[in-house]
């Protein structure tokens, strides 16, 4: 039972970065704009964390500044693909390099280290301590941000379904040139859901380093691809991705376990499964048949 | 000229590159009034639309609104000054709901959030006042076209529009819809309100307009009181000559049978059958026609029949050969030839010269190839025959079909496949989206095309064409044939009740 209950909050701790990074993907997709420099954002974001929570000596400065790096990069990938017209997959992928790149970077210039960044200390305050002396609430939520993820699902469904933006966001994903032609600005729009969805990876990469107590070269290490996964196993719909990415946690955290508890498996295979299952329920479960029908085409048409 | 028009374009210009679509054009809409706007494709209708709804900007000229000259950068702008357009090939979000599409940028909000309630309210007030018969909270997506397009001028209206602007609102309509449509504007009119009728079908210009501006080549080349024109008059304006689209009496008879279809099944996409057990026959130069409103199982039909869907039950025989399990390239070797619907997606490549797409689907045999390697004299010689036979313009076969009007792809499409040497012929929608006079050239091939005994099936849209074409006519209607008529003795108004599955138990 307890095993039982330290595989789901593992797998809930896991899957927050790719909550967060998954729900930003989804609002950026729902818009029409392709989003696979979620990585990117995470990247970014974790850096951006660390480093000002280590100058600073306050993690939750270093939050402010992980949520403008992530909108950082969102902004970004708007100009390039709103303003310049580029192809929203290349731009995304040279944005990811540019992470990389960055983080290495700034290691090297600030810490003089190839690896690694110094200790910052994490979101755990006075009060989250009394959380975590609850019985099963405690080992669930680990810390706030994993909390702030799962209330983020329904406020982002509800700015989807629910309010003007969201409606617009919407229509300029499925067919711009209808709502242009109702006054809707359609690049503004668009850039409101890339800047949301920075802001969302930005606390994605916050958590990451937190977590950790420190920054690591390419600490995301493929989870903005997971939660790029995840959009499409959701069908681009908050609460399915959020599932989505619940899933993937929880294989994940599955392999830790079975690690762990070395029942005669080689370790690297264990290590592969939530790969492997990912693959498998990507091929099972997704389609694409639900996209958005503008996703991925430059605004206005034409050339 | 005592009341200031609402809207009135004043010598508006624009050119694109060399082409001048509109030179000097001026109109002027006055309230209570259905004016028409009336023009061969590529006359300049759309682009004058389009720069009085702020979505081209005028090179020259001046657009007044109440009399006051105004600049409209945007759709926002036009419909900020009482201007509402209903667009040809609709605007509309088919995952949202009507409400949620007719309040698209203004909608009305409560607290922070959208208040849906209040938009759907707002809606059905709007549809009960017109006569608009909708759902506010159906999705647009499952509609019928005929009332997405009541969503688009629900749409128009909300946005307070006082002008109207409709782009060819009757194109993609049945007969029953197009007289309801014309009761709305009517209605519309009554109201006091300015509308604009963008068309090239004269019947119903004559039938709701009060006022008729007539364009070609980009420029206004008459101005008439409906009242004291007619149809024949306007077409000739139009196209600046004589023209007949009416039936004529033909000259030869039907001989053996070329094409069978016994108890044809044809199963869509998602596995349920769109044709279900049709049965027909077409013989050497005849013209057989099937009708019916769109999604009855016409392109299945003709997919099943040209080998691009495999059948699920049933025979295709052509020239006694059952090819119902043959492809493609084998049902074209044996004499079947195909004029596809969409002429863009499935007819033509757009990017690829006019000369290559003349010789697509008779590629691979002379003169086009010869062992696998393509002749381009030879290429070239049937491009230049096609391009004078047809009188594609313009004249030049390097150009990407892409470059050219509707009519003229159209024009390269039915006459590729008409000199490929076919014994067979199946036309899909052959003058969709194409002028008048186009049509006239693509009517008097197919025409030419049966004295010559080739088995004709034409499958279309409009009536009126296949009324004036065919010999026999078969109504589809979720499927099957429910009616079949000889055409000579059918009108419009007989093919109707048939065509909505009137007479058809459920």
């Amino acid at each position: 039972m307890g095993e039982l209950l330290a595989v789901l909050a593992g797998a809930l701790r896991i899957s927050t970065p790719y909550t967060l990074a998954a729900l930003g993907g989804a609002l950026s997709e729902r818009s029409g704009v392709v989003n696979i420099a979620l990585e990117a954002g995470l990247l970014m974001g974790a850096l951006a964390h660390a480093v000002v929570a280590h100058a600073s000596g306050s993690p939750w400065l270093g939050l402010l500044a992980a949520m403008a790096a992530g909108v950082a990069v969102m902004a970004l990938h708007a100009a390039l693909c709103l303003h310049a017209r580029a192809n929203h997959i290349i731009v995304a992928v040279g944005l990811n390099l540019l992470a990389v790149g960055t983080g290495r970077f700034a290691l090297k210039a600030l810490y003089n280290s190839a690896a690694n960044g110094p200790r910052v200390d994490g979101f755990e305050t006075t009060w989250w301590h009394a959380v975590q002396e609850l019985p099963v609430a405690g080992t669930v939520a680990g810390t706030p941000l994993v909390l702030v993820a799962i209330l983020l699902v329904p406020a982002v469904a509800f700015l989807v379904d629910r309010t003007v933006l969201g409606l617009r966001i919407r229509a300029v994903g499925q067919h711009p040139a209808a709502a242009e032609t109702q006054g809707v600005n359609v690049l503004r729009v668009r850039w409101a859901a890339l800047l949301l969805c920075g802001l969302l990876c930005g606390l994605g990469g916050a958590y990451l380093a937190a977590d950790q107590h420190q920054f690591t070269q390419g600490m995301s290490a493929g989870r903005g691809f997971i939660a790029v996964s995840a959009v499409v196993f959701g069908q681009w719909r908050p609460a399915r991705v959020w599932v989505g990415c619940l899933l993937f946690g929880l294989l994940e955290s599955l392999q830790i376990s079975l690690q762990s508890s070395s029942v005669g498996i080689p370790g690297q295979l264990v290590q592969m499964l939530p790969y492997a299952m990912t693959l498998v329920v990507l091929a099972l479960a997704a389609s694409r048949a639900n996209a958005p029908r503008a996703l991925g085409q430059p605004w206005p048409a034409g050339r | 000229m005592t009341v200031t028009p609402l809207l009135e374009a004043v010598e508006l210009s624009r050119a694109y590159g060399a082409c001048v679509a509109n030179e000097r054009v001026s109109l002027a809409l006055r309230a209570g009034r259905i004016h028409a706007l009336v023009g061969e494709n590529g006359a300049g209708k759309s682009t004058l639309c389009r720069m009085l709804f702020g979505l081209v900007r005028p090179d020259a000229g001046r657009i007044l609104v109440d009399g006051r000259a105004v600049t409209l950068r945007s759709p926002r702008d036009a419909m900020a000054a009482g201007l509402g357009m209903v667009h040809q090939h609709f605007m509309l979000v088919d995952e949202l709901t009507v409400a949620q599409n007719v309040v698209l940028g203004r909608e009305p909000r409560r607290g922070g959030r959208m208040d849906l309630a209040r938009a759907e309210a707002e809606t059905a007030e709007l549809a009960a006042r017109f006569g608009l018969a909708v759902d506010p909270r159906a999705p647009v997506g499952g509609l019928a076209v005929g009332v997405q397009q009541r969503v688009e001028i629900l749409k128009a209206l909300h946005g307070g529009a006082r002008v109207l602007l409709l782009d060819e609102p009757t194109a993609v309509l049945t007969a029953q819809e197009v007289d309801a449509l014309l009761a709305v504007l009517r209605r519309l009119r009554d109201e006091g309100r300015a509308i604009l009728v963008v068309t090239h079908k004269l019947p119903e210009v004559m039938a709701v307009s009060d006022e008729v501006t007539v364009l070609r080549q980009g420029r206004v080349v008459g101005r008439l009181d409906t009242a004291a024109t007619s149809a024949v008059a306007l077409s000739e304006l139009m196209v600046g000559r004589h023209v007949d689209l009416s039936r004529r009496p033909r000259t030869t008879t039907p001989a053996e049978e070329r094409l069978r279809v016994e108890d044809l099944v044809v199963r869509g996409p998602d596995g349920r059958a769109r044709v279900n057990g049709v049965s027909l026959s077409v013989r050497a130069g005849e013209v057989v026609g099937i009708a019916g409103v769109e999604g009855n199982g016409q392109a299945e039909l003709v997919e099943g029949l040209c080998g691009a869907r495999s059948p699920a039950s049933g025979r295709v025989v052509l020239c006694g050969q059952d090819v119902s399990r043959a492809s493609v390239r084998r049902r074209r070797d044996a004499g079947l030839c195909h004029v596809p619907e969409d002429r863009l997606a499935q007819g033509l490549v757009p990017a690829m010269a006019v000369a290559d797409n003349a010789v697509l689907g008779v590629h691979h045999r002379a003169p086009a190839s010869r062992g696998g390697v393509l002749r381009r004299a030879g290429i070239a010689a049937a491009a230049q025959a096609l391009v004078r036979a047809y009188d594609v313009r313009p004249a030049d076969p390097a150009l990407p079909v892409a470059a050219l009007s509707g009519g003229n792809q159209q024009k390269v499409l039915v006459g590729r496949e008409l000199s490929a040497g076919p014994r067979v012929v199946i036309l899909a929608q052959p003058t969709r989206g194409v002028d008048v006079g186009a049509m006239e050239r693509i009517h008097a091939a197919i025409l030419a095309a049966r004295d010559a005994g080739l088995a004709i099936l034409l499958v279309s849209a409009e009536l009126t064409e296949l009324l004036a074409l065919s010999d026999v006519i078969h109504v589809l209607y979720r499927g099957r044939i429910v009616h079949t008529v000889d055409a000579a003795a059918a009108t419009v108004e007989s093919l109707g009740p048939p065509m909505l599955g009137a007479g058809v138990a459920a």
